[in-house]
């Protein structure tokens, strides 16, 4: 049997930057989307759900001839940052960014809308400005969301297949991850090759699941 | 003196209506806004503190302005000096109760005060527990105890014993009379507990519908101007026995039953579950003291 771990490797290591990125970029937006009271937020909720019932291949098409050095956005990353994310790693981690963003955005925003509101009128009553009010009581508070989300991100971008394949094609090394390696080998009739990444990544998912639910149990 | 004007139109259950009050408060004082739910209490509680803006009025604090629209003037939340007891305690939960008292603290203050409060409120035992362990009592205590750390200039109670049972409300209601000897602080208090007013204030606002309706000495206000040389007791008819000659009721005052007996007469329109009035000549009454 081959058991070549790259494809496993690489999807790990998207997955963890994919989660990195949005811890930091998810969190704070889901605070300012649940204090916010603009007009235009349930349609800024609206694009942010959009990967959750769109196909993966819709989102995957749209990056990808955005990303394209024949289209406006994609020349003027080539020329002016000499970013190349059609069919590169970066592109990859983009493009999970955005498709896992709602699994992450959304149980930490409703955790936010749920804190009760005198807490952080309490805070602010005793002299705490926005930045320690929301690091020393909103986010502590919200451990269980923001785990679960993250947790959920993470386990997310692990099982993409989709978008992955749009935008990053089935380049060894550099986008050719695990669920896409299982496609190749199936339709090459390697399925003993194929059985081993879909079995490494059953085993890998169900272990981040439990341990979240274990933990989540212990909070209790 | 607190000077405190504040109009602002609020939503209330029987239609919209305007929160316009205007109160002067001495320093040192204790002073209840008193009234029914949906009346507007709380919101001018959440008006001192900033947490709320009103329309129109104006708010000065010891000579200094916290709230003029026309000078443009709205001091934040944390730039005014108060204390607030929210209804709800609003402890940190993901802190324990000493961490809760220190996050209350200005950046250079020393840690000493959180200390003595501990000491002064009895609550020194509890210093490790986080707030989900505590009693209502012991969380009432701790929120006191935080509101006080940073030496607030007001002291706000929002229905501060309104989730609380008797005798603990009684305890903690002493515990502030206490607290505002030693610390001579002024306070207002929210609450629609007409015994609570009496034992707490020295001067009540009555509130109806955003507007001040009466405001003085509690005693006055509440016997409206003349002291009666009568008990007064409202309660609840639970059960009426004839015993013949005499009618004999039962009736809920408080949370102490009484038996009183009255001619079939006065019984006779009278069914278990009915609101009554209950008054007796005070005149020699047994006065034991406890």
């Amino acid at each position: 049997m081959i058991s070549d771990w790259q494809p496993l490797l690489l999807t790990f290591k998207l997955a963890s930057f994919t989660t990195c990125i949005l811890i930091i970029v998810g969190v704070p937006f889901a605070w300012w989307l649940s204090s916010s009271s603009l007009r235009i937020r349930p349609a800024i909720e609206a694009i942010v759900s959009l990967p959750l019932v769109l196909p993966p291949s819709v989102l995957g098409f749209y990056l990808l001839i955005a990303f394209s050095p024949e289209n406006f956005f994609g020349r003027w990353l080539d020329q002016n940052i000499g970013l190349h994310l059609a069919f590169s790693f970066k592109g990859l981690v983009i493009a999970s960014v955005i498709y896992s963003f709602p699994f992450l955005v959304q149980p930490v925003q409703s955790a936010f809308k749920s804190l009760p509101r005198s807490l952080t009128e309490a805070s602010q009553v005793l002299g705490n400005g926005k930045v320690r009010t929301f690091l020393c009581v909103q986010l502590p508070n919200i451990k269980p969301a923001l785990l679960a989300g993250t947790v959920m991100a993470f386990a997310h971008t692990v099982g993409e297949f989709g978008v992955v394949l749009m935008i990053g094609g089935n380049i060894p090394g550099q986008t050719r991850l695990a669920s896409i390696a299982i496609y190749d080998e199936v339709e090459a009739l390697n399925y003993q090759t194929a059985n081993f990444y879909a079995l490494v990544l059953v085993v890998i998912s169900f272990l981040i699941l439990l341990s979240l639910y274990i933990v989540n149990r212990q909070d209790k | 003196m607190i000077q405190a004007q504040v109009k602002k139109s609020l939503k209330g259950q029987q239609g919209d209506f305007v929160l316009d009050i205007s109160i002067n408060i001495q320093q040192g004082e204790m002073v209840a806004i008193f009234g029914p739910s949906g009346t507007g209490k709380t919101t001018f509680l959440r008006c001192l503190a900033g947490l709320e803006q009103p329309e129109n009025g104006m708010i000065s604090v010891f000579g200094k302005v916290w709230f003029d629209p026309i000078k443009k003037t709205n001091l934040k939340p944390q730039e005014r000096k108060v204390g607030y007891v929210f209804q709800d305690y609003a402890l940190f939960p993901n802190m324990t109760v000493k961490r809760n008292l220190e996050f209350a603290l200005p950046a250079n203050n020393n840690r000493n005060r959180v200390n003595e409060l501990m000491e002064l409120m009895d609550i020194v035992d509890l210093e490790n527990r986080k707030p989900d362990t505590l009693s209502g009592g012991q969380k009432q205590k701790v929120a006191l105890a935080r509101a006080l750390v940073a030496q607030p200039q007001i002291l706000l109670l929002d229905e501060p014993f309104s989730a609380l049972d008797n005798e603990t409300r009684c305890n903690l209601q002493d515990e502030i009379i206490r607290l505002q000897k030693i610390f001579g602080i002024t306070c207002v208090l929210v609450s629609h507990d007409v015994s609570e007013v009496y034992k707490l204030a020295q001067k009540v606002f009555v509130l109806d519908n955003g507007k001040i309706k009466e405001s003085g000495e509690p005693a006055k206000v509440f016997s409206h101007g003349m002291t009666s040389g009568k008990f007064r007791f409202t309660g609840e008819l639970l059960e009426i026995e004839n015993l013949d000659v005499l009618f004999s009721l039962t009736v809920l005052v408080g949370n102490q039953i009484a038996k009183v007996a009255v001619m079939p007469s006065e019984a006779k329109s009278l069914k278990a579950g009915d609101r009554l009035l209950l008054v007796s000549k005070a005149f020699n009454p047994m006065v034991v003291k406890l």
